[in-house]
């Protein structure tokens, strides 16, 4: 296929236009007139993990909580291996940004005396069905802010270590984008679809995490040699079964309890109730017999029942269906419960690009906020826009003294030539699909998936790497038919990539630290006297190469130095 | 896990197509909406929201428990009518305040 090549050149360059994306670009257009440009795989108004809705804001300093405890919170829950400089700065920005989202309208349920109403602690009740359609609105308004919607950007422009631009494609018509900035901000979100799912049929992608954030931005850090973070710290969540909806929401919403096929309440036999605990415990009880395990709702009121419907179609309207379908409710019947496939996602857990306190990564000019950020647990909405302006803040302060710098028409070209090369391929062996399930069975079997309850050992994880190392090579030999099939095909190769970090990352870690998360059947307790540190990573001559990290505490102001 | 596009309800606006976050729904030649990807659905319902004329059903595959029941939506500037239909044509109508926020 014959591309058009578009050249841009802008001060400031974000990718995916998520949460974080829309934030970063907000508080850049709000305090200066710099040009932004938002490069987005689908349309801002409903793109990223956030498309359907969202059900609660669980990052939110509550009546009797201040910032230090939150911190507190989130090092307790994470078993100490979070970046308390990270969380404390997220922690410090979450009740404005929470203003800021009621400010562009977003629906936040208060009592009498106009004060938030909580549902837990640090979780206050909204109306998030339309967070992504403001967001958009608010950054429509700003004439500075350029939206590129249906581009998909492939790789960062590199020289010499500094960031200074990206390339991709648009879906829509035959262009190559060379967009050059002076500064970038990845804000990609995590990867969704590396592991076989739930649903490996039909209903392949009703999954927790949008299957459409396939670890982008993850993998092009990765190929740039930029240093990531604690990739052994998967997420994985507890959902309503089959239609992978939240359980919060009824958890906290009704107190709601965990119980068995019996009817027992199980979770606490298994430790603290942490988020890794209530998942472990379920997947327990279904080994030994005791399941299938529910949210015990049965009895709950009419009102209840009917608010709860309500909820779920703000967020995950699948729920509602499922119960109104067949004529049942919460009310008659418990719901479900079952553990999903792991992801890697920063605004859970501690994956991602290994930051500074600004946010910035160790690629020079390159940011990172959101999901692909790492070091910061449990950030969840709000502290992605945190994160987003905290990138920001620091942009505003160093740009007067940036310029845009651009690579040759012969290194360009090279670049064109190595997105278009899928169209060349001719009569390959192996379908997109083919690969996309290859991988994500090995990954079941060998890397810790669902059916080996998300254990692993060494000799699992060098089958998993030789293959997926395989599939890599295969991967070159796929054709592209049209743009969306070279999507689908750079999507593979980005959670190839993850995949194989991800690998190594599970084996450097000679210790079980979370359950379910990191189960490393070698290695099964946790070793607080050799494992209190950061596993980091960086892809260099084609080997991923190991960095150990002493933790960074909450009143560090971290600067990358080496 | 998906949507089905009523061909006869489709007016052609393509306000589907620009929305669904994994560009799933392309247009024919008469440039009505046509959901290509049935099994890359995520069931966001982000057509269903802004489709003007209710063309969009959404149901849930028979791998996780889909009975032939299914959802339509009506997205107005203040509130979302959500119409649920199960397979023994039992209607629900649910209408949510876009101000109003969730009790849970």
């Amino acid at each position: 296929m014959k591309f058009d090549i578009q050249s841009i050149d802008t001060d400031v360059l974000i990718i995916g236009g998520g949460t974080a994306g829309c934030f970063s670009a907000l508080t850049l257009a709000e305090n200066s007139n710099l040009k932004v440009v938002i490069a987005e795989k689908a349309n801002i108004k409903r793109s990223g993990c956030l498309a359907a809705g969202v059900n609660a804001l669980n990052a939110y300093i509550g009546k009797g909580e201040t910032p230090e405890s939150f911190v507190g919170y989130v090092k307790r829950d994470s078993e100490s291996i979070v970046r308390e400089d990270l969380v404390y700065g997220v922690a410090k920005l979450l009740n404005n940004v929470t203003r800021k989202l009621e400010d562009l309208g977003l629906a936040i349920l208060k009592d009498a005396d106009g004060e938030y109403v909580q549902r837990g602690k640090r979780s206050i009740k909204i109306n998030g069905e339309n967070i992504k359609p403001l967001l958009a609105d608010a950054v429509a308004a700003h004439d500075n802010i350029t939206v590129l919607n249906n581009v998909n950007i492939v790789d960062y422009q590199v020289l010499d270590g500094c960031v200074i631009g990206a390339l991709g494609f648009s879906l829509r018509e035959k262009i190559i984008y060379v967009i050059n900035s002076k500064k970038t901000i990845c804000a990609t979100g995590g990867a969704a679809g590396l592991y076989k799912p739930n649903n490996p049929t039909f209903s392949k992608h009703k999954m927790w995490y949008s299957p459409f954030n396939t670890g982008a931005g993850y993998a092009m850090g990765i190929r740039a040699g930029a240093e990531m973070t604690s990739f052994e710290m998967r997420f994985i969540a507890l959902r309503c079964k089959d239609t992978i909806a939240p359980t919060g929401t009824i958890a906290q919403g009704i107190k709601a309890v965990q119980v068995n096929a019996r009817g027992q309440e199980y979770v606490e036999k298994y430790g603290r109730p942490s988020t890794h605990i209530r998942l472990y415990s379920t997947v327990m009880e279904n080994l030994k017999g005791n399941g299938p395990c529910f949210l015990k709702t049965e009895g709950i009121t009419a009102d209840q029942q009917q608010e709860l419907f309500k909820a779920y179609l703000n967020m995950a309207p699948a729920q509602t269906l499922k119960w109104l379908e067949s004529n049942t409710g919460p009310a008659e019947e418990n719901v479900e419960i079952e553990g999903t496939e792991p992801y890697i996602v920063g605004g859970h857990t501690a994956s991602g690009y290994w930051v500074d306190h600004e946010r910035k990564t160790t690629l020079k000019n390159l940011y990172a906020v959101g999901d692909v950020a790492g070091g910061s647990p449990k950030k969840y909405v709000t502290g992605c826009l945190a994160e987003g302006q905290i990138a920001a803040m620091s942009i505003l302060n160093v740009i007067e003294h940036s310029q845009v710098i651009k690579l040759s028409n012969k290194e360009i070209n090279e670049k064109v030539k190595h997105i278009s090369r899928f169209f060349d391929n001719s009569s390959p062996l192996y379908s997109i699909g083919e690969v996309e399930e290859a991988m994500q069975k090995v990954m079941d079997e060998y890397a810790g998936g669902i059916s080996s309850s998300y254990g692993y050992n060494e000799t699992r994880l060098n089958i998993a790497a030789k293959r997926i190392e395989e599939l890599l090579t295969i991967a070159d030999t796929l054709k592209a038919g049209d743009s969306r099939q070279l999507l689908a095909i750079f999507e593979i190769i980005d959670r190839l990539y993850v995949c194989k970090v991800l690998i190594r990352h599970l084996a450097a870690r000679k210790e079980t630290r979370w359950r379910c998360y990191q189960e490393n059947i070698d290695y099964p307790q946790k070793d607080d006297q050799n494992w209190m540190k950061y596993v980091n990573s960086v892809f260099r001559d084609g080997k991923v190469e190991f960095i150990f990290r002493d933790l960074v505490g909450r009143d560090t102001i971290y600067e990358h130095t080496d | 896990m998906s949507i089905q596009i009523d061909h006869y309800k489709c007016i052609s606006c393509g306000r589907c197509c620009d929305v669904c976050p994994g560009n799933l729904i392309e247009r024919d030649e008469a440039l009505k909406a046509i959901m290509k990807f049935p099994m890359e659905c995520w069931g966001c319902t982000a057509c269903l929201k802004e489709c003007p004329t209710g063309a969009i059903k959404y149901y849930l595959g028979a791998d996780i428990g889909g009975k032939g029941g299914y959802l339509l939506t009506r997205n107005h500037s203040e509130s979302i009518d959500w119409y649920i239909i199960s397979p023994d044509s039992a209607k629900y109508h649910i209408t949510i305040n876009k101000k109003e926020s969730n009790k849970y």
